[in-house]
């Protein structure tokens, strides 16, 4: 102890630094509810759960458009002419092999899928979160394009595997959702494994 | 307070004896050899209160003894028109909220409810939707003036900054109300808007499902934003609108000569004179209101005239008119990350105004040739980005944009070498 009066101004400072930092720590750990009370709720969590799609009724060059977790799943069903178009002229896109982390290690080649005849995208523009329209015909947006999918916000192009074309605002590939065949009729989107 | 109103004439009966003897103990020399006077009851009121809160000295310091330049013109309405709007806006805003309901099922019905079957709804919601262009045509118009006159500049910097910060918190309130009629513009829009954020390195994703409280936009998304824009914000927009004027009432206005000139008190000169440019803006106003409430379609969207739909995105996505030269700066750079941050940094850059004019002269009147082909030049680009903004996205609104996009960078950029001249 002080044996006259003067301050002792290092200990006077520890104090301080002492209380602003549990002071600091206090309202650090009061932020803790109010920042998680807006992350999903249970129900949403719940509600954003898988979802079994049957694709038995499907026709080559169909489009079946399906909700996951709130957003818009499409199933494509693409032909052998769709299925070639995806060979030719690698050098116009972003990404060709699927590099970027948008899909499970399953859909990481050309067809970006499990099997090549079903294309299953998470139907949201890379971009900015806009729907693109799914144009498969060649020519239709442009004279060299190839089919594939239009995002008519901002003109993000992708092609029939959903990978994204160079020169668009787009940065990388649409994403590919989980998913599992129950059966060669049915799909589960939002699993990787079919459920015990 | 009660018991005062119902007690009036007792409590002024104490409040004469209490106010005399006040009286007294100041005036106690002078009035020695007079005749007591009789004091006016309103004096009396006045000074009981002035006695325990500084009413009049408030009033004093900020309009009656509050100098302002003698020439101020009619750029100088539009600080006096925002306050103005905003009050237009809480008024007309609490009455829409107690009406409107913030879920996704009901949301957009009960703003046809407000429009159809409300006594004056209509009139409500017109006032709250055009007082929100009418907010945003009066800002620019004021942050104009500022940049023209060089209202910026020392000592007058922190005005500015909490004028930006004011900007940008009316950006934020104005883009979630946009959300709150829950048609395909309000939830389009908003998911692009959310989006943006997904370009934080990282934690982009989360912070996204973290903002929407869901794994997209959704009802959750939309109560929140009610949240935001009937509470949160408006508080944040009433603490800086009180920052702004103590600072303004600190330094002082500027004029339009940009230099010291002879002073007038702010009442009653500017109040009359301000309230002259009031009934004008309010002609202009309720003009609008009643003859062209949705401006054609840049006040309130057709599209936002359809519910929302999440799977189905309108071919033509346009942000409110306001936000538009933002959102040109997006669309004209192909890559996410430097569109986000370039019309981020278009806002950014206005805050560092002040440091980046190096001249010594404030106003445009006395400066070089070369600042005002700057500011017409800048001008030109703003509104060009603006309109590039709401139109579709051809080759030829990639180009202008882009050219917009430059000249609007130069205007700042090569700021501290032309003001120098």
């Amino acid at each position: 102890m002080n044996q006259d009066d003067s301050i002792d101004e290092k200990r006077r400072a520890f104090l301080t630094g002492a209380t602003v930092a549990m002071g600091a720590i206090g309202v650090a750990a009061a932020c803790v509810p109010f920042v998680a009370s807006m992350l999903p709720s249970a129900d949403t969590i719940f509600a954003g759960g898988p979802v079994r799609v049957k694709v038995s009724g499907m026709k080559l060059g169909d489009q079946l458009t399906v909700m996951w977790r709130g957003k818009p799943v499409w199933i494509i069903a693409r032909g052998d002419a769709a299925l070639a178009s995806l060979n030719t002229d690698t050098n116009l896109l972003r990404d060709p092999n699927s590099t970027v982390d948008q899909q499970p290690p399953y859909a990481q080649n050309i067809y970006r899928s499990r099997k090549p005849l079903h294309l299953i995208l998470v139907g949201v523009c890379t971009h900015l979160g806009c729907t693109p329209t799914y144009r498969p015909d060649p020519h239709s947006v442009s004279p060299d394009w190839p089919g594939g999918f239009f995002c008519s916000c901002h003109g993000s192009k992708f092609d029939l595997s959903g990978r994204v074309f160079k020169g668009v605002p787009a940065p990388i590939n649409l994403e590919v959702p989980p998913y599992v065949y129950l059966s060669d009729d049915e799909i589960l989107i939002g699993a990787s494994e079919a459920p015990k | 307070m009660l018991f005062f109103v119902k007690n009036f004439k007792k409590c002024a009966g104490v409040l004469d004896r209490y106010v005399e003897q006040f009286f007294k103990i100041f005036h106690k020399k002078e009035r020695k050899n007079e005749p007591p006077r009789k004091m006016l009851n309103s004096y009396k009121l006045s000074a009981w209160i002035n006695a325990r809160f500084p009413l009049r000295e408030i009033w004093n310091k900020n309009a009656r003894q509050y100098l302002t330049p003698r020439n101020l013109n009619f750029w100088y309405f539009f600080g006096v028109f925002s306050l103005l709007v905003l009050v237009n806006q809480i008024v007309t805003g609490i009455w829409l909220a107690m009406i409107y309901t913030p879920t996704s099922a009901d949301a957009f019905s009960s703003v046809e409810h407000i429009m159809r079957d409300v006594p004056f709804g209509w009139l409500l919601r017109y006032m709250h939707a055009v007082g929100a262009s009418a907010f945003f045509i009066v800002i620019y118009l004021h942050m104009y003036r500022s940049i023209m006159y060089g209202s910026f500049k020392a000592p007058r910097e922190l005005l500015w900054i909490i004028g930006m910060l004011l900007y940008v918190v009316l950006l934020i309130e104005s883009a979630s109300g946009y959300v709150l009629p829950w048609g395909q513009m309000s939830f389009w829009a908003i998911k692009v808007l959310i989006t943006v954020f997904s370009v934080v390195p990282f934690i982009g994703k989360q912070i996204v499902v973290w903002l929407q409280g869901d794994y997209s936009v959704s009802g959750v998304t939309l109560h929140r934003f009610f949240a935001f824009h009937v509470i949160a914000i408006p508080l944040m927009i009433i603490f800086l609108v009180w920052a702004h004027i103590v600072a303004l009432h600190h330094v002082g206005s500027n004029n339009p000569t940009g230099r010291d000139v002879e002073k007038i008190p702010f009442h009653p000169y500017y109040t009359i004179k301000d309230l002259s440019g009031v009934i004008v803006f309010l002609f202009v106003f309720f003009f609008i209101v009643f003859y062209a409430p949705t401006m054609h379609g840049y006040f309130l969207e057709p599209a936002n005239f359809t519910p929302a739909n999440p799977l189905v995105t309108p071919l033509h996505i346009a942000p409110p008119w306001y936000l538009a030269p933002y959102y040109s700066i997006l669309r004209a750079i192909p890559n996410k990350l430097m569109g986000v941050s370039l019309s981020a940094g278009a806002i950014v850059l206005l805050f560092f105004l002040p440091w980046l004019d190096r001249s010594k002269i404030k106003s445009i009147r006395h400066r070089g040739i070369l600042t005002k082909i700057a500011l017409t030049i800048f001008v030109i680009s703003f509104v060009g980005l603006g309109f590039c903004g709401t139109e579709n996205l051809t080759d030829t609104n990639i180009l202008f944009s882009r050219i917009f996009t430059a000249f609007y960078y130069l205007f700042f950029l090569t700021m501290p070498f032309y003001s120098k001249v």
